[in-house]
């Protein structure tokens, strides 16, 4: 294994540990704000999947619904309540789905395709409101979990599943890391900032598109499955778009470069909506965009941005003063190379002895 | 053979099937004819210059031949078989690569990560879990890199480098797959008059053991006449003159049209 790789996993495996140790001595409102953290800290990463090849998706709801309405049907109507299992039939409907919607999105970019999965999500709210045999736009109650067989009691029933959502969360972001490292990964950069290159260069931009969409929808399903265990009930609001545009807002505050921001970003907003809603019931909505705005202003690349760059490659080449002397004379004397090469090929054609 | 003393003649006999042939190209936008009934054959091995004024239909040719632009009418044939249909990944990996007018690069990387794309594409380094850069692709992309003289700019943003560097990269890019044919769109373009000479020379000593047919569009006579050995002239979506470079630079109808008489 690469070393890079095993940090990933060693250092993933770590920060779980602490998490974990960390929850026994946690407050029980503590625990079911973090587990309900994490479940949206997944559903964001795969926004932050989307984002780093180039799109955002404004309807992860969609999956997020999808993923918590399979889990919690199946958990109510035939009593498979394990939550590793109901996680993985989270997880698996949002990949059916992506791999269903994604070849057909896949090819439109910016807000077309942000509105394309608004419509998507709000269809299936629609869908749902009308569903009256599963409680209509009520929603129906999800059982308790049980763990591998195991009915926790009232008071271990949190904690439980708080440890459940930090291993399933710890496991994601460290395939997600894997998958950001590697070349797959880089050609996902690569798609975002230059699709005709990639398809000169022989590789398919739409098979980049479809993996990432439909990794974001797996994360998404679980993320969805998670939180209706959390909340112990699931309603068609999963899937309205008010909920999609805070995994945006989630996936924004943490930024493309470090997958923990995600968890962090994650936490704040909820610690952000739970005290707010204390004290100012009225205008929380108002404190969180206050907090994204000032975000924006200051950490334009999200609040990873304060510990993880963009860089894959580390340095090899010593900057020498002959390369910095040649970059301060290239800045003098053309601002955008890009600008001045177009600029510069007219007028050569007209004189080409000149 | 001609006046090119950079290189020794290659393959002076033309091999039966050329590498690369176009048949009948035919391509307007509008009103505008940007190809006009333009049939060509390239051998295996030569190195053609393609000329001509602003708007003559060169960037259209190479469009059409890397499979961007769909011709109106007409066949495009690699090594003898049709590739009319196909698309610029499907050219890419029948061994047609191309470098660009303007030079394509993901902006905010860096020169050895555009590298490491590159060899990514090529599917040769693809993985889901391999960090990239491991097992010795980023040496290979660096080797990549300093076969272009780009050692000292491999760790440097490429939206800050000078034309004549980016330019040599969206070309080293180019040729990471060894292509069979290999399109450069305006090498020179942008690059100041004194840089012109030696881009071209790492260019051609890049390319120098490889097998590779390399079509060049090129403004600048002096570079047309010393590394090409034949050039052919557009005007009008049209192929006015195709031949030797001394020929071709004297041709009546290319002075008028193309070089403006200054030769
Ligand atoms: N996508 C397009 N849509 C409309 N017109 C186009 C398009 N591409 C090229 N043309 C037109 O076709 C003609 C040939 O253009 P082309 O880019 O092939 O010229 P060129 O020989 O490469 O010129 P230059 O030296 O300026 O690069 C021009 O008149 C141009 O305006
Ligand atoms: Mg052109």
């Amino acid at each position: 294994m690469h070393g890079k790789t095993l940090k990933t996993l060693l250092g993933g495996a770590v920060l779980m540990a602490v998490l974990l140790l960390a929850g026994f001595a946690a407050p029980q409102w503590l625990l079911f704000t973090a587990t309900k953290a994490i479940g949206y800290g997944i559903v964001a990463l795969g926004i932050v999947v989307l984002m780093r090849g180039g799109v955002v998706s404004f309807g992860q709801g969609m999956v997020y619904c999808a993923g918590a309405y399979a889990a919690g049907l199946i958990a109510a109507n035939w009593g498979l309540t394990d939550a590793l299992v109901l996680l993985t039939i989270g997880g698996v409907t949002g990949i059916v789905i992506g791999a269903v919607v994604g070849p057909l999105i896949a090819r439109y970019r910016g807000i077309f395709f942000a509105m394309l999965t608004v419509a998507l999500s709000m269809v299936l709210y629609g869908v749902l409101v009308k569903m009256n045999q599963i409680g209509g736009s009520d929603g129906f109650n999800v059982p308790e979990p049980t763990f591998f067989g195991w009915p926790p009691d009232r008071d271990s029933a949190d904690l439980a599943l708080y440890c459940t959502a930090i291993v399933v969360a710890g496991v994601t972001a460290m395939l997600c890391r894997v998958y950001f490292d590697s070349m797959a990964g880089l050609m996902s950069r690569a798609v975002r900032e230059n699709e005709l290159r990639v398809e000169y260069l022989g590789t398919s931009v739409h098979r980049t598109m479809v993996l990432n969409f439909v990794v974001a929808a797996g994360f998404g399903g679980v993320g969805g499955a998670l939180n209706g265990m959390a909340l112990g009930h699931v309603d068609p609001l999963f899937s309205f778009w008010t909920t999609s545009g805070e995994f945006v807002f989630v996936a924004i505050l943490a930024g493309p470069y470090s997958v923990a921001a995600v968890f962090v970003a994650s936490i704040i907003l909820e610690l952000v909506r739970s005290f707010s809603n204390l004290y100012f019931p009225e205008t929380w909505q108002l404190v969180l965009g206050a907090f994204l705005l000032a975000v924006i202003l200051f950490l334009p690349e999200g609040i990873g941005s304060l510990w993880a760059k963009g860089r894959i490659i580390a340095p090899r080449t010593p900057r020498d003063d002959v390369t910095r002397s040649r970059a301060a004379e290239d800045r003098s004397t053309g601002g955008s190379r890009v600008a001045t090469a177009t600029r510069a090929a007219r007028p050569t054609a007209k004189e080409p002895q000149a | 053979m001609n006046a090119s003393p950079a290189r020794a003649p290659r393959s002076a006999p033309s091999p039966a099937v050329p590498v690369l042939e176009a048949r009948n190209l035919n391509k307007s936008f509008g009103a505008v004819s940007a190809a006009a009934d333009i049939s060509i054959e390239f051998a295996t091995g030569s190195k053609v210059s393609l000329i001509g004024a602003n708007g003559a239909g060169k960037t259209t040719f190479v469009n059409m031949v890397t499979g961007y632009l769909k011709p109106d009418s007409g066949a495009i044939l690699l090594d003898g078989v049709d590739v009319t249909k196909k698309k610029p990944r499907a050219m890419t990996h029948l061994g047609v690569c191309r470098s660009f007018q303007i030079p394509q690069l993901c902006e905010p990387m860096t020169s050895v990560e555009n590298m490491l794309v590159s060899f990514g594409a090529s599917g040769r380094r693809f993985s889901l879990f391999r960090p990239c850069g491991s097992e010795g692709s980023e040496d290979e992309a660096r080797a990549m890199l300093d076969r272009f003289g780009l050692t000292q700019y491999a760790d440097r943003v490429v939206a800050e480098l000078p034309g004549g560097v980016r330019k040599l990269l969206d070309i080293a890019m180019a040729m990471v797959r060894k292509p069979k044919v290999l399109l450069l769109d305006e090498p020179t373009s942008g690059v100041s008059a004194e840089e012109k000479f030696p881009l071209m020379d790492t260019v051609m000593a890049a390319l120098a053991h490889e097998d590779v047919t390399v079509l060049f569009v090129e403004h600048d006579l002096d570079i047309v006449t010393r590394y090409s050995d034949r050039i052919v002239a557009f005007y009008a979506g049209k192929i006015i003159a195709d031949d030797r470079p001394d020929e071709v630079l004297s041709d009546d109808a290319v002075q008028k049209y193309v070089t403006g008489g200054a030769r």
